[in-house]
């Protein structure tokens, strides 16, 4: 490795926050390093430290945070010594930060033109007409297109992803020597978020700007960082370049946090998630010696004594583990630490539970008073077909405004369908839950998105999984006390949890709960809206796990829906792939994740941020956003964005429905041959398993 | 090094901050946070402001209950040898035209403000929440027509309005309840049905929903307990005008009627003596004006601690 020049220094950094609970060490005695043309990517769950050390470091903290220790260099200048006025005139210039949310990171109403002309004017001293020169170039490095236009539009007039291009060409304007990266994707789609990764990843070749990079998803660690650093209860455990981390760990929460994210893996066995048990330790009860200790699985006794210091375990690699060199290659592990939770048999097919026959959810819009346009319905799902079969779990993925949370929502009958029809069991559903009688409701249930929002905050969970329980399966209150304590069981949920309120609960936990109600009516289906979304990546596996777990106990049948392919490929026997309120592909998860894809399945696959190295993702962007359902696209929908346009046909024709092997289906107007054909390249799987 | 720097706002940041402190202490590990309630009470404790409203409010509130037997003097007792006497230490706040303590009679008149305000924010509070339950869930044209009927008596202005009704229905203590009521109806009703709109989408509601529970149920079970505190705040804030409003009635003579002694009736009978005798009007005066500072505190501390950052959950 080339020797190159650091630009951004911690050492032996030490926060604290002042809270009602006093003083909380929130990061301690942290060092790093981040080099020129480098990006240094900070991994952890919530509450493990990461945007307090780089908001700390820059001395952008809470008026309640302040830094107590160590010493941070930008360029050899001493951060901690320079006055308000000087870091002011560092902020901005020198150091340049992008945050998570693009909508808040800039003033609503001021065009975008003149608030980036802003930084420009006050770091550089440019005059107006200068600045405004800037600000186009600036666009145009971020691949804004038409940014003469985009300068003269409001905040709200942008999607997100063409937001945060704007933030990062402001934090690009003056050229800094930092760039620090707060989780810049998280709230974007998939597709947008490689576009947006992809850019990044130019910068870095292309800028000297240093790259802090904080995020809690491994696998846009794996798209552009070179190194990274594991952060956990404030402190690092791990800290080395990407590929030797990813493949050569020397922590047992590194490795652990790999297994808890899963892995592509195309075939119909179904396998366990790595968990790790407990939480991360609030900082100020940490455990004696190893703070990760508690939870690990290669604790000795020796570990609690004394906290292992972070030593330099290999070249350029850095492990607080005492025990490193027992730590084993992550595939290894995988088969050691996980199970086969069921494989199918080949050629068996359950019975179809639920199936939607062009199922139609379309909204009116607002009437207009005084006279205008004709109002057009907003067509948030126009003629979706699928079915989901019994003990089985049908996948439904798209970017956010494809539908697939209202398809759910009209299969449960919260949005009632407007045309078309669903049936269970072969006999038509009514379209709202008012006109469903009881018997109906309790075989639909579902899990809900927000953690937070999905539980009464004023009712116990004890009386959260009661309810169902005593109003649907007709329980008295004692025998409802008594399964809903098992029911809390069957969640690994301590028992004690039944008088707790909300509050009291993590986010994960919440889930739990929910998923514990959703169980206690005993339904047939359950539909889990992004259940997972909102976690940590731990509390994501082991949520995984116990959806799997309770799926072969109870015969239920999931429709699970998310943005994220990987979680939807690893829990899921069916896939359906949704684009603008439509059914793009469907079939067995197996057929609908090799060739031959639709093109936007194709291009969902090599924009999700797969965490393994190994893997070579042909870049397939979509341009542009999904449009308004309100005006969906003649012939194929999906024709201004597809890669695979083919000319008027797509224009002017809705495509045939292509049937695949099994029931594998896909709507496009090229023919499966032609498609398998082209996107053999698509995914390229190394040989990742030999290499361990 | 940078400097320390930590005083007492600095730690009341680092507690309206949850963010971090959310953040920093994950729950569920063994250690439950705080109920909600000891949580408020903490915060108010960091209010001086707020809190020294609380207990203003709260030996007003005790001047209302045992008003009676803690004043020194009957308040009826008319004793000729002090009329218009100054302020001294047998009459702290002098006496009036006919002798009587003013001291006294404030304490005594406390309990009639309390029993007229508070009962009439207690029936605007009844009414209005029930109005914006039921307008706030059913939604479409129905709300929209109870709204704008809301929307009508809220343009008046309020003293206007209740001149109005009670120079119609005639001053009785019955009547000022029911004025002061007509008049707070539609903003409780408003404040409860802006909560209603923000939950009625909620997923635990919409869980609700999916299991087939009744209307009823989801409105009184679900959704009002977690109206309650926005609506505490609003009936504090309710309470602290209608003191206000029931003076200014009783100073135009059409509310509480003599002899009860009332605070705005005390101001309205100084009048005459106010080149003589200033202290028979300074002192009910200033009494309003310190239980409606008091209230207004309380209630802004109330809104403070517990809708921290603008009654976001």
């Amino acid at each position: 490795m080339e020797a190159r020049r650091p630009v951004f220094e911690i050492e032996g950094l030490h926060i604290d926050y002042a809270t009602e609970l006093g003083v909380l060490h929130a990061v301690r005695d942290v060092s790093l390093a981040v080099r020129e043309h480098e990006s240094f990517g900070l991994v952890g769950e919530s509450g493990s430290g990461k945007s307090t050390l780089a908001m700390g470091a820059i001395r952008y903290l809470a008026s309640n945070g302040r830094v107590t220790e160590g010493s941070v260099r930008l360029n050899g200048v001493d951060l901690l010594s320079l006055s308000g006025k000087e870091l002011r005139e560092l902020w901005g210039s020198r150091i340049g930060v992008v945050y998570q949310s693009p909508l808040s990171a800039l003033n609503p109403s001021i065009v975008i033109g003149k608030q980036l002309a802003e930084v420009a004017q006050q770091h550089l001293g440019m005059d107006r007409a200068a600045a405004v020169g800037r600000v186009t170039e600036m666009l145009t490095k971020v691949a804004m297109p038409d940014p003469e236009a985009v300068m003269k539009r409001y905040p709200h007039q942008l999607s997100g992803g063409m937001l945060q291009r704007c933030v990062i060409a402001m934090a690009l304007m003056t050229d800094p020597s930092l760039l620090i990266m707060d989780e810049p994707t998280t709230a974007l789609d998939v597709t947008t978020q490689a576009v947006v990764l992809d850019l990044v990843a130019d910068l870095k070749r292309e800028s000297d700007s240093a790259i802090l990079y904080i995020t809690h998803d491994l696998g846009v660690i794996t798209k552009i960082c070179d190194r990274v650093g594991v952060m956990y209860a404030g402190e690092f455990m791990e800290q080395a370049d990407l590929y030797e981390l990813f493949k050569r760990p020397r922590h047992p929460y590194t490795l652990d946090l790999l297994g808890c994210v899963p892995r592509f893996d195309p075939t119909p066995q179904k396998r366990s998630l790595v968990t790790i048990p407990g939480a991360i330790p609030r900082v100020d009860e940490l455990p004696h010696g190893c703070i990760f200790g508690p939870r690990c699985g290669f604790v000795e006794e020796a570990c609690k004594a004394a906290r292992p210091p972070l030593a330099e375990v290999a070249a350029d690699h850095l492990s607080a583990c005492r025990r490193w060199a027992d730590v084993p290659p992550p595939a290894q592990y995988l088969r050691e630490a996980t199970e086969a939770v069921r494989t199918d048999v080949e050629g068996t097919r359950p019975d179809v539970l639920v199936a939607a026959d062009r199922t139609r959810v379309h909204f009116k819009s607002t009437r207009r008073l005084i006279r205008g346009r004709a109002a057009r319905p907003i067509r948030a799902v126009d003629g979706v077909d699928l079915e989901v079969r019994v003990g089985q779990t049908l996948g439904v993925v798209g970017e956010s405004g494809s539908g697939k949370t209202t398809v759910a929502r009209a299969i449960i009958g919260l949005t009632p369908a407007t045309g078309g029809e669903i049936t269970l069991h072969g006999k038509p559903l009514p379209p709202s839950t008012g006109k469903r009688p009881r018997a109906t409701l309790r075989e639909i249930q579902m899990v809900f998105q927000n953690p937070d929002a999905s539980l009464n905050p004023t009712r116990s969970v004890g009386d959260a999984i009661m309810r169902p329980l005593t109003l649907l399966g007709g329980l008295s209150r004692q025998e409802a006390r008594k399964q809903s304590k098992d029911l809390l069981r069957a969640v690994s949920l301590p028992v004690s949890y039944f008088e707790r309120l909300p509050h009291e609960l993590s986010g994960g936990e919440k889930q739990r709960v929910a998923i514990a109600r959703a169980f206690a009516a005993e339904p047939e289906l359950i539909l889990c809206d992004e259940p997972i979304s909102s976690l940590d990546v731990s509390v994501q596996g082991s949520l995984m796990n116990l959806l799997m777990k309770l799926q072969v106990e109870k015969q239920t049948s999931y429709v699970f829906i998310s943005h994220d392919l990987s979680a939807v490929q690893h829990l899921s026997d069916a896939i359906a792939v949704v684009y603008l309120g439509h059914v793009m592909e469907i079939g067995d998860a197996t057929r609908v994740l090799t060739p031959p894809f639709h093109p936007y399945t194709e291009a969902l696959l090599s924009a999700v941020p797969l965490a393994d190295p190994d893997i070579v993702q042909k870049p397939i962007r979509l341009g542009g956003s999904v449009p308004s359902a309100m005006d969906v696209p003649s012939g194929c929908r999906f024709h201004p964005r597809c890669p695979r346009f083919l000319g008027d046909i797509c224009v002017e024709q809705e495509p045939p429905w292509r049937e695949g092997e099994g029931d594998h289906r896909i709507y496009c107007h090229i023919p499966l041959d032609e498609l398998t054909r082209l996107q053999a390249e698509t995914l390229v799987l190394a040989g990742a398993e030999a290499g361990a | 090094m940078v400097e320390p720097n930590l005083n007492d706002e600095l730690l009341d940041a680092a507690i309206m901050d949850e963010g971090v402190a959310a953040e920093l202490l994950a729950p569920g590990n063994g250690n439950p946070r705080p109920s909600s309630w000891r949580l408020y009470w903490r915060r108010l404790k960091k209010r001086p402001a707020a809190l020294v409203g609380t207990i203003i409010f709260c030996v007003f509130l005790f001047l209302a209950v045992f008003g009676p037997w803690v004043a020194p003097y009957d308040y009826q007792t008319q004793n000729v040898k002090v009329r218009l006497d100054a302020p001294s230490v047998a009459h702290p706040f002098g006496a009036d035209q006919f002798g009587r303590d003013i001291f006294s009679r404030i304490i005594v008149g406390t309990r009639n403000i309390f029993l007229i305000g508070g009962f009439g924010t207690l029936v605007a509070v009844v009414i209005g929440t029930a109005i914006g339950l039921a307008s706030g869930y059913v939604g479409g044209t129905s709300d929209e027509v109870v709204m704008r009927l809301l929307d009508v008596l809220l343009s008046f202005p309020s003293l206007l309005l209740a001149l109005v009704l009670l120079s119609t229905v005639g001053p009785s203590n019955f009547n000022l309840v029911l004025v002061v009521a007509i008049l707070y109806i539609p903003m409780v009703a408003r404040v409860v049905r802006s909560m209603v709109l923000d939950l009625k989408n909620k997923e635990f509601v919409e869980a609700a929903r999916v299991r087939g529970e009744k209307r009823s149920y989801i409105l009184f079970r679900e959704i009002l307990p977690n109206s309650l505190p926005p609506l505490l705040v609003e009936a504090s804030m309710r309470f602290s005008y209608s003191i206000f409003l029931v003076a200014s009635l009783g100073y135009l003579g059409l509310g509480v009627q003599p002899p009860s002694p009332d605070w705005g009736l005390q101001i309205n009978d100084a009048r005459n003596f106010l080149p003589i005798a200033p202290w028979l009007l300074l002192f009910p005066a200033c009494t309003i004006a310190v239980l409606v500072v008091s209230t207004n505190l309380m209630s802004d501390g109330l809104r403070q601690v517990m809708l921290p950052g603008g009654g976001r959950n």
